[in-house]
């Protein structure tokens, strides 16, 4: 027990070193500065920040549970595809989405120019189009990629379900309707309540498309104090505001989990699928249909149609660039997921408040924004490496220059403090589902600790441990901030190739470099999104 | 094969494949080489620099992020920076850097003979390289140019809601304000803004292209951008885009007194450089008259080196007078104009 202890304390102490460097910031004197902030922009930040998220915290669930429901627990028209093509709008960055919206609604795209020359319109002044660029058009965005959170998790809480409790429910004369919202949903809580956190924190946190959008949020605002004002450290300062409204949130949502069961019984069968027909099959169909359609489909295919026009931009660099994004992601989703296994068992072996914090502020990373993890990491690891250097010098006579800054290790240490909370979130949801009395039984049976995780919570965990992986993959593959200061010489990415030509105005010559990033996340994320269909307990 | 057996097969080949991407990328010690923090866009600086390896045989490294982000990465790194060069989109940045100093004298003959003294540090610590106008653009057809001959003219009330303009986050906008107040002092600045802004069209939003754009939808009558994004337009064959340079003209600012805001892009050695030769031969190659060029014609710039005429489409914008303001007030000013600017609402 002990040494679970010590590991969760030294990789929580690990983690959250560049999270306490940006809270120390909290001590720099300021008052001047907030006078002014708060005299002028930061009513505006916080306003839209909150309108965001209740936007996209409504959408995002409107669309993540009922689609999980319908494929997981109905039968209609094409189900077996939705099951798998509802979490592809994962793969596309809410920016590049943004940019392709924006490419097809702008006065001078398709859609308006087809309505001006049909009407016979001559200006802007003719006739009135909603904007795009505005807080409604960022809240459907981020609702289109962002639902999937919710969706993946909701989904695998279902899929995990003992059928016996939804059973039971209908024999006691229970609906369909009424078991989903009486027993069903309660049951799934934690994870849709855990994708609904990683929505909106990805909400909270997300600087390209508000940026892009003219919408001013909390994040806006910190870049904006840092590179226009000339204040990095007031720009920690927001950032640690940002990051204790977060704890809240999380905090707020653990304490409303108390007391309930999470639990079902082990007793697992082949899910009977409600067999839907005429009307409601097609209903089922269009709701899963119109997001598929929206958050993928169409942008990908307006994407695909301007690489075309624009492939004079497509540049054989792209093959490395997609190895070097797959690869970062990759062992960056790997090293978050072991550490967020490690966490949790270390917190569930050793209860109590020290593991508890521990485990909590290492997972705070998500609710920082990239640039101002970057700055968190940059300012310890120079640190460090410059001590060393300097020790070498005056001991050797030899230098050992940067051994930390600059280089791959620093970068996927910045992805993993940054998207920790994601594979813990979904890590400890799924924990939750694994009994302490499994634990008796395979102890008293004679397995170890490490046994009973290898062969009794492995195997429970598998789908949750997949997703936590996936969802890891795909952020860091769309990751920018963070990259963009902290890469190392030579390393590019296709998400900064991307983001450089479309803020420079060139929209349709960035769609190749972003329609590589959609193909190059999307294998892993519809491999993993099988893998989760097969992996249910009892199934065949 | 099971599930976490095939899960570990691929984690397993993933630090192969990694290891394999970097190696060829670690530069062999002796081969001469410079490396460029760059806050220019890669698609605007990579084909300069594949130029000047082409010459001269030097391997240019490239690494490009956000101004103050880079001058950040400097600070933090140190002496042991593995920077050569630092590169940005406005002097602005090269004076902070400066003034931080992380930044060291770079002395040539050819570099002050290329690049005339107004834009260059005295002391040699950084060197413009190219410069942009921020004008004024309109449709002729609603707007009268005497109204907006100058940018004090653009915050009379009776000018009405005509402007299209981009976010005050924009550097470039900022200078502007910075400009403005280093002219007439905060106090008038604010004034100013403040009229400016009551004439706002819309929301402030998008990029350069999209305000000129706007004017020529008739969204706006009246749009700020500066002059290469209405260069690329002049350049670009898209018939859209010769239609919107078509529709709107050209306003040249402040004629008769101070000149057009100008804002400058430029180059400095580093005070960790190593590889110092190679550094000056990089900053001394691009204020030659062959990359001075190509700042002219394929980025629509105008060059610093006096012996380069302007080339390409900006040269059919017409001569027009510059703002000569000692570019260290603009650093100097630029936290205090984003002030200004908040408390005015420009958001």
């Amino acid at each position: 027990m002990r040494i679970w202890m010590f590991m969760v304390l030294g990789l929580a102490a690990l983690v959250a070193a560049p999270i306490l460097v940006i809270m120390a910031h909290l001590f720099v004197p300021s008052l001047e500065v907030w006078r002014h902030l708060a005299a002028t922009v930061l009513p505006r930040y916080v306003g839209n920040s909150l309108s965001l998220m209740l936007g996209v915290g409504a959408g995002t669930l409107l669309l993540g549970v009922s689609t999980a429901w319908l494929v997981s627990m109905t039968s209609f028209p094409w189900r077996r595809f939705f099951e798998w093509s509802l979490i592809i709008p994962l793969a596309i960055p809410a920016y590049v989405i943004a940019f392709t919206y924006t490419g097809l609604l702008e006065y001078g795209g398709p859609v308006q120019t087809l309505l001006r020359e049909s009407f016979g319109w001559r200006s802007a002044a003719d006739y009135w189009f909603p904007q795009i660029r505005s807080l409604p058009g960022a809240i459907v965005m981020m609702t289109l990629v962002f639902y999937p959170y919710v969706y993946m998790l909701s989904r695998a809480a279902f899929l995990e379900q003992s059928v016996c409790v939804l059973d039971a429910s209908r024999t006691l004369g229970r609906g369909a309707w009424s078991t989903f919202f009486g027993v069903a949903l309660p049951l799934a809580r934690p994870a849709v309540a855990g994708g609904l956190a990683l929505a909106l924190m990805e909400t909270l946190n997300d600087f390209g498309t508000v940026d892009f959008f003219a919408v001013d949020t909390f994040v806006t605002g910190i870049y904006r104090t840092w590179m226009g004002l000339g204040q990095p450290a007031i720009a920690a300062q927001l950032g640690a505001v940002l990051m204790f409204f977060i704890l809240g949130l999380i905090l707020l949502e653990r304490w409303s989990r108390r007391g309930r069961v999470s639990h079902t019984t082990g007793y697992y069968r082949q899910l009977p699928r409600f067999q839907l027909s005429g009307i409601s099959a097609g209903l089922a169909f269009t709701v899963c249909f119109l997001p598929v359609f929206f958050g993928f489909i169409l942008p990908v295919g307006a994407m695909i149609i301007w690489t075309w026009q624009t492939w004079d931009f497509v540049d054989p660099r792209y093959l490395r660039m997609a190895g070097t994004s797959l690869s970062l992601a990759g062992i960056s989703a790997l090293a978050a997921v072991c550490a967020a296994v490690l966490l949790a068992y270390g917190r569930r072996l050793v209860p109590g408040k020290a593991t508890g914090i521990a485990v909590q502020t290492a997972s705070l990373g998500y609710a920082i924004p990239g640039a101002v993890i970057a700055l968190g990491i940059m300012i310890p690891f120079a640190f460090l490496d410059n001590a060393v250097d300097n020790l070498a010098r005056t001991l050797f006579g030899y230098s050992t220059g940067l051994l930390l800054t600059g280089t791959w290790t620093a970068l996927i240490f910045a992805y993993v403090v940054r998207f920790l909370a994601v594979s813990t979130n979904t890590v400890e949801a799924s924990l939750q589902k694994v009994t302490p009395s499994m634990d008796g039984a395979a102890r008293t049976l004679g397995l170890s600790a490490g046994q009973t995780l290898r062969r009794v919570h492995g195997p429970i965990m598998r789908a949750s441990l997949l997703t936590a992986g996936v969802l890891v993959f795909v952020d860091v593959m769309k990751e920018l901030p963070a990259t963009l200061m902290m890469r190392p010489f030579g390393l590019n990415t296709l998400a900064i190739r991307s983001y450089e030509l479309a803020s420079d105005g060139l929209l349709k010559e960035s769609s190749s470099s972003s329609l590589a990033i959609v193909l190059a996340g999307i294998i892993p994320v519809i491999l993993a999104s099988l893998m989760i269909a097969r992996s249910r307990p009892g199934q065949t | 094969m099971s599930l976490l057996k095939e899960t570990k097969t691929i984690f397993l080949t993933l630090p192969l494949l990694v290891l394999s991407l970097i190696f060829p990328t670690i530069p062999s010690a002796h081969a001469a080489e410079v490396n460029i923090y760059s806050a220019r866009q890669e698609h605007l600086i990579k084909p300069l620099l594949d130029e000047f390896s082409a010459q001269t045989g030097i391997s240019a490294n490239l690494l490009t992020g956000q101004g103050p982000a880079l001058l950040e990465r400097l600070r933090s790194e140190g002496r042991n920076s593995p920077a050569d060069v630092l590169i940005t989109v406005d002097v602005g940045n090269l004076v902070a850097a400066k003034q931080a100093g992380v930044l060291q004298a770079a002395r040539s003959t050819v570099l002050e003979e290329n690049i005339p003294a107004q834009y260059r540090d005295d002391e040699g610590y950084w060197y413009g390289l190219s410069s942009r106008a921020r004008i004024i653009y309109y449709d002729p057809e609603r707007i009268n140019p005497e109204k907006i001959a100058t940018y004090e003219a653009l915050a009379d009330p009776a000018l009405g809601n005509v402007i299209c303009v981009r976010s005050s986050s924009n550097i470039y906008n900022q200078s502007l304000v910075a400009s403005m107040i280093a002219h007439h002092g905060v106090e008038q600045t604010e004034t100013w803004v403040r009229g400016f802004v009551n004439n706002f069209a819309r929301r402030p939003q998008d990029n350069d292209t999209a305000q000129i754009r706007s004017v020529a939808s008739g969204e706006c009558a009246v749009g700020i951008a500066n002059t290469y994004y209405f260069g690329r337009l002049l350049a670009s064959d898209d018939p859209a885009d010769q239609d919107v340079t078509a529709k709107v003209s050209v306003m040249w600012p402040n004629q008769d007194d101070r000149g057009a805001h100008m804002n400058l892009s430029g180059g400095a050695m580093t005070q960790s450089a190593r590889n110092i030769d190679e550094a000056l031969k990089l900053l001394e190659f691009l204020s030659s008259e062959q990359a001075q060029d190509v700042y002219a014609r394929d980025n629509n710039e105008y060059p610093v080196n006096p012996r380069v005429q302007p080339s390409g489409p900006v040269v059919r914008m017409g001569e027009f007078k510059a703002d000569d303001l000692n570019l260290s007030l603009i650093e100097k000013y630029n936290a205090e104009a984003v002030r200004v600017m908040d408390r005015a609402g420009w958001r």
